[in-house]
């Protein structure tokens, strides 16, 4: 092995590592170290001065390769390593310790930590001299995307796309596009109509040249990477040809069969067993649900088909599965609203007139199925009293922890159409905290105040009809301590609508797994950075944007669609990007076709060859993970930035003080690839 | 520093998950042992048992491996692959007479810096109360340390080295 030379650079990142780490004396001790031909500290190492102290000793030291000893290299391992690209040194001859984050931040043992300093830099100098220069792979990205989900957050990624010029598949499992945004009535705090800004986007992406809408259709398999997805997609058969439909809605009219509507309707009204979820549906086809059709089920009826002028109903269509090449995607799945079946106080499945906030959303559309009339569950008596709990299910230790961001907003919203549409009622908001942060939203809270709506600090303990006291007989009682005036107060009201907070989709895991995304503890999708990069993931290629990443309202649901689609329309104008050079190589000379690496790689990317009767590694497939590298008994196989070697010699070095006085001398070593 | 003996651990943390816990903690200024040092690898699913033995031999008292939890990893299940490998090595250790609490494997995800700090502190107390490993001394040449009770056994069965 030849002689390197060595820079290596300690940084005292201010006073958050040189106040814990004696970083003189570890430079100084590096610079003692075999390989090192110079070793510095100083202030902030990621600064423009750092960054030219070590492009200055590459060019005039003849530097050959360099360690920065500093914070993570999650933070700057990118700026060094571009540093050393200026200067002429191929960025893969660099390597960090962290000395920050897991040494000076963690401990306050000024001797330990300098200790351990020392430890970490050894291990990044043995290691560092038998990195290889390595070249990132370029990848030619498909201008094709992929968005997953036709709500408000999916239509926006969508139509961004397509109107850059980029195609673009939009996949929804619904019959239509238009998600949970499609079942309000009025968005918080403007009051606009929610169907009426959002139907005309629908229609924008059915009629879009660019846009290739396959609705009632769902992701079955995703294989491939960035710029280079192949995407399995099932459209599930709707039993309705649409070369022939017009539209017309003779079918749903003459459909015999009414099935409760738990979808769109929330479980408060009713549709039929052929149907399209609302009117405005995009696309306009209907769509035969099997399980509650008669003719599925019995084998009589076939009303839709005697009906239809089009003669558009084909009993024996098929699902039909599609392969798609896509060089993106994005992630736009939604939320799920959580069941307060779970709170089992709150009487909701048992007390008639408690409904959730999607059931009230549903019934205060004009739309709807009560046609936007305020009434309880016999669908005719209005109500006098209306009690909107907040935080249902959310800020909530024993179900969801966080709080779902939007449930405030929309409970005023509730409060304030219920004082619109009954202007005698009594309205009341059981609170926690009133979250009101955007724009416009303030102002709307102060506005209920002057509608006279009575707000009542305190989680609500219980809903019952149990009556107790004069007055209570017929109605229903939120029992709950008023922390404001430091009692317990028994409400009746009439109606009660929970405000639940979002969840993640039920499936989200599953999902996650399929697109190769991560979930957090409560099941939301995990972005790349909580602050710097909501809309990317750990995933080259894959984005995601809306609920489905977190609680959110439907500006900052556009806002994120409208990233993701410019980050994939970034890259898409790139033509190319590079892909970093981790990744696995398997030495055909030391290859003993054993085979064993063939089933341990998650991405399929080693292939074995009958012929020659070697595996081998598709380098494009391979994301680097080193699994088959550790399992190979050959050691035939290179992991390239985490070999064997690299790993050998910085365990050496990591452990430089307690190996054994004589240890320089090693037992015969097995071979390291 | 104190007089007292200070246990060595070398940590393989995946770059995913326990890598960015064990910044997290350090973010989040938790303070905890700072006797693990920690080698980054960039799935558990890389760590060979050989780099395990490497330490033990080069004078590390304990190896800690970390990794995402079963379901999350960055590479699918390269943690369940390096679950199979740990179990085994355990087998092979016991054999040589290294104590269980020599090499742990915990899975640790990016937001559970607590997690990794406990385990580190954890550790570093169950190997000071052991005391170094000395595996020359004892692996190599000696017949091992007294191996400590396997799980299913109250206690050891003879007494034998």
């Amino acid at each position: 092995m030849s002689k390197e030379r060595v820079g290596v650079y300690i940084c005292h990142c201010g006073t958050n590592i040189a106040g814990t780490v004696d970083v003189e004396a570890v430079a100084r001790w590096a610079s003692e170290q075999p390989h090192v031909a110079v070793a510095r500290d100083y202030k902030f190492m990621c600064s423009s001065l750092g960054q030219d102290l070590i492009e200055e000793d590459i060019r005039e030291l003849g530097l050959t390769r360099v360690v920065v000893a500093a914070c993570s290299p999650h933070m700057h391992e990118k700026t060094f390593r571009t540093a050393c690209q200026r200067a002429g040194l191929n960025p893969f001859l660099f390597e960090m310790a962290n000395i920050r984050e897991h040494n000076s931040w963690a401990t306050d043992d000024r001797e330990a930590a300098t200790e351990k300093a020392k430890a970490l830099v050894k291990g990044a100098i043995e290691r560092v001299v038998h990195h290889q220069p390595l070249e990132p792979l370029p990848v030619q990205i498909n201008p094709a995307t992929l968005v997953v989900g036709g709500g408000i957050a999916g239509i926006t990624a969508a139509l961004e796309l397509a109107n850059a010029g980029y195609p673009v598949y939009l996949v929804e499992r619904e019959p239509s596009i238009g998600g949970h945004m499609a079942q309000l009535d009025k968005t918080f705090p403007t009051l606009d109509c929610s169907a009426c800004i959002l139907t005309p986007k629908m229609v924008e992406v059915g009629q879009h040249p660019h846009i290739t809408l396959l609705s009632y259709s769902e992701v079955e398999e995703v294989e491939g990477y960035i710029g280079n997805f192949t995407v399995t997609v099932r459209k599930k058969a709707r039993h309705v040809n649409e070369e022939l439909c017009t539209g017309c809605g003779i079918c749903e009219e003459k459909c015999p069969k009414k099935v409760l509507d738990e979808v769109f309707e929330a479980g408060l009204g009713y549709r039929k067993a052929i149907y399209r979820p609302f009117p405005q549906a995009v696309p306009k086809y209907p769509v035969i649900d099997v399980e509650n059709c008669i003719y599925f089920q019995r084998g009589k009826c076939k009303a839709c088909q005697i009906f239809c002028p089009a003669g558009a109903i084909d009993f024996e269509q098929e699902d039909e599965i599609l392969q798609i090449e896509v060089g993106n995607i994005i992630l736009a799945t939604g939320y799920d609203l959580f069941d307060p079946r779970r709170i089992p106080q709150y009487g909701y499945g048992r007390l008639a007139n408690v409904f959730t906030s999607l059931e009230f959303e549903r019934m205060v559309n004009a739309a709807g199925p009560t046609g936007g009339r305020i009434v309880l569950r016999d669908g005719v008596t209005e109500p006098q009293s209306v009690a909107i709990i907040h935080c249902v299910g959310s800020r909530d230790k024993n179900y969801n922890e966080y709080c779902s961001k939007v449930c405030c907003m929309y409970s005023l919203k509730f409060a304030h159409l219920v004082h619109e549409r009954l202007p005698n009622a009594e309205v009341y908001n059981f609170y926690i905290d009133i979250r009101a942060p955007g724009k416009g939203y303030e102002e709307f809270y102060h506005r209920l105040l002057e509608e006279k709506t009575h707000f009542i600090r305190g989680r609500v303990a219980e809903v019952t009809d149990a009556a107790r006291m004069p007055g209570e007989e017929g109605k229903l009682i939120v029992q709950v301590e008023d922390t404001l005036i430091g009692r317990q107060r028994r409400i009746p009201v009439d109606m009660v609508i929970l405000s639940a907070g979002l969840e993640a989709r039920h499936d989200s895991r599953e999902v996650a797994q399929r697109f190769g995304l991560g979930c957090d503890f409560n099941g939301f999708f995990v972005e790349r950075h909580p602050k710097l990069d909501p809309v990317a993931t750990m995933t080259e290629g894959v984005f995601v944007a809306g609920a489905c990443q977190g609680p959110k309202d439907i500006p900052e649901s556009v806002a994120q669609g409208a990233a993701a689609a410019a980050r994939v329309a970034s890259l898409i104008s790139q033509g190319t990007v590079l892909m970093e050079p981790v990744r696995a190589h398997i030495i055909e000379e030391l290859c003993s076709g054993c085979r064993i690496c063939n089933n341990l790689c998650p991405y399929n990317a080693i292939v074995y060859h009958e012929d020659r009767k070697v595996s081998e590694v598709v380098t494009a497939l391979c994301q680097g993970c080193g699994t088959c590298v550790a399992a190979c008994p050959s050691a035939a196989i290179t992991g390239a930035h985490f070999t064997s070697e690299q790993v050998m010699f910085q365990i050496e070095g990591i452990l430089w003080d307690v190996r054994s006085p004589d240890g320089r001398e090693r037992e015969p070593e097995m071979v390291m690839a | 520093m104190s007089e007292r003996y200070e246990p060595v651990i070398v940590g393989f943390l995946c770059n995913w998950c326990s890598y960015r816990a064990a910044d997290l903690a350090g973010t989040s200024r938790l303070h905890y042992a700072p006797n693990m040092r920690p080698i980054r690898v960039m799935c558990s699913g890389r760590v060979d048992p050989q780099f395990v033995l490497k330490a033990l031999r080069e004078g590390a008292d304990g190896v800690l491996i970390a990794g995402c939890h079963p379901g999350e990893c960055h590479y699918v299940e390269g943690n369940i692959k390096a679950l199979r490998r740990y179990i085994l090595l355990k087998r092979l250790l016991r054999q040589l007479g290294v104590e269980e609490e020599r090499v742990q494997l915990i899975w640790a995800s990016a937001s559970e810096g607590n997690v990794l700090a406990e385990a580190v502190d954890r550790m570093t107390e169950q190997l000071r109360a052991l005391g170094p490993l000395r595996w020359r001394e004892m692996v190599l040449s000696g017949d091992g340390h007294r191996p400590s009770p396997l799980p299913q056994q109250a206690a050891p069965v003879a007494e034998e080295v």
